[in-house]
């Protein structure tokens, strides 16, 4: 299926999960990162059970120095 | 007893609050953070590489420190909503440095953007500390919104020139009912110290330490300013005037 992964529209296998995703971009997922899709924020606690469909647009982002 | 820095219901020991942006290596910016005894770190919320020169998240910890993301970058209030709300997700956190900018050359706040921002983070049940301009009227609308305090800005972010309007801040001091963190332009120790001589609660330093030839020499030298800043208003200095005032007795002089 073909998500908007931060800006960017790729290939993903089907059925890829949040965690699948995380792992696709590289992020391990721990304490400073957080997911939402179509612009809602997804509790951490749902990660594994949230359908991810074609076409939708993941945001992922993590806690780095600034300000 | 010495009234003590408290925000929202939490109590500070130290009325620095750390800016972790700028630092070429997370080694500086922890020695850096050691030495002004902060207690409470900015974090920005970015799409990057992670664990990218390592975990800025675990210097923070180790320092015992509590985490204030921002939104820094943001020039709209969905942004800075949305913002928001990835770094109470990912942090656990309901603190957040609330930024909305106006434009990329000056990084001045929008004030509507801000108010706009700030009505609907507090909704959400945000504890909101807002960027603001150096504006009485603004500041005064930010705490009305249920603001946990007021960030004016002294000059433009990164600008290192000091407090440009310490008139606007000494109304804004004298008038908000939350405290008052002088955030963004702060050059050197003397402009931490001149922000907390007119009586602001706290100061935000990242740049001046962060981008100074030895950070951490300098990050001492904030910790001294603020304190000797604060000392001082708790003194209560002497008027300005425009002729002088002897000190020593007028009376007793010898005579030739």
């Amino acid at each position: 299926m073909m998500l908007n992964l931060n800006g960017q529209v790729r290939r993903v296998p089907q059925d890829s999960s949040i965690p699948d995703l995380l792992a696709i971009l590289g992020f391990e997922g721990g304490r400073g990162v957080a997911v939402a899709v179509d612009g809602e924020v997804i509790p951490r606690s749902i990660w594994d059970g949230f359908d991810v469909t074609d076409g939708m647009r993941v945001e992922v982002l993590r806690a780095v120095q600034g300000g | 007893m010495r009234e003590k820095l408290q925000i929202a219901g939490r109590v500070f020991q130290s009325r620095l609050i750390f800016g972790t942006g700028g630092f070429t290596s997370l080694q500086v910016m922890g020695d850096a953070l050691k030495e002004t005894g902060a207690e409470m770190v900015t974090v920005a919320m970015r799409r990057v590489d992670p664990m990218a020169g390592g975990s800025i998240l675990e210097v923070i910890d180790e320092a015992g420190c509590d985490i204030l993301p921002n939104t820094a970058g943001c020039f709209t209030a969905a942004d800075a909503v949305f913002t928001a709300r990835m770094a109470r997700e990912a942090l656990g956190t309901e603190w957040i440095k609330l930024e909305v900018i106006g434009d990329d050359r000056t990084l001045l706040p929008d004030g509507p953007e801000l108010l706009a921002a700030a009505e609907q983070l507090v909704d959400e049940g945000f504890i909101v500390l807002p960027y603001c301009n150096d504006d009485p009227i603004l500041a005064k609308r930010l705490e009305q919104l249920g603001c946990a305090a007021v960030m004016p800005l002294g000059s433009p972010i990164g600008s290192g020139a000091g407090i440009r309007n310490p008139y606007n801040l000494a109304i804004i001091v004298e008038s908000a009912g939350v405290p008052v963190i002088l955030d963004a332009g702060i050059g050197t120790a003397s402009d931490a110290a001149v922000a907390m001589e007119l009586g602001c609660d706290a100061v935000l330093v990242a740049s001046s330490i962060s981008r100074a030839k030895d950070p951490v020499r300098m990050a001492r030298a904030m910790r001294m300013a603020v304190e000797s800043g604060r000392l001082a208003h708790e003194a209560g200095r002497i008027p300005r005037r425009l002729y002088a005032e002897a000190s020593s007795p007028t009376e007793g002089l010898a005579q030739t």
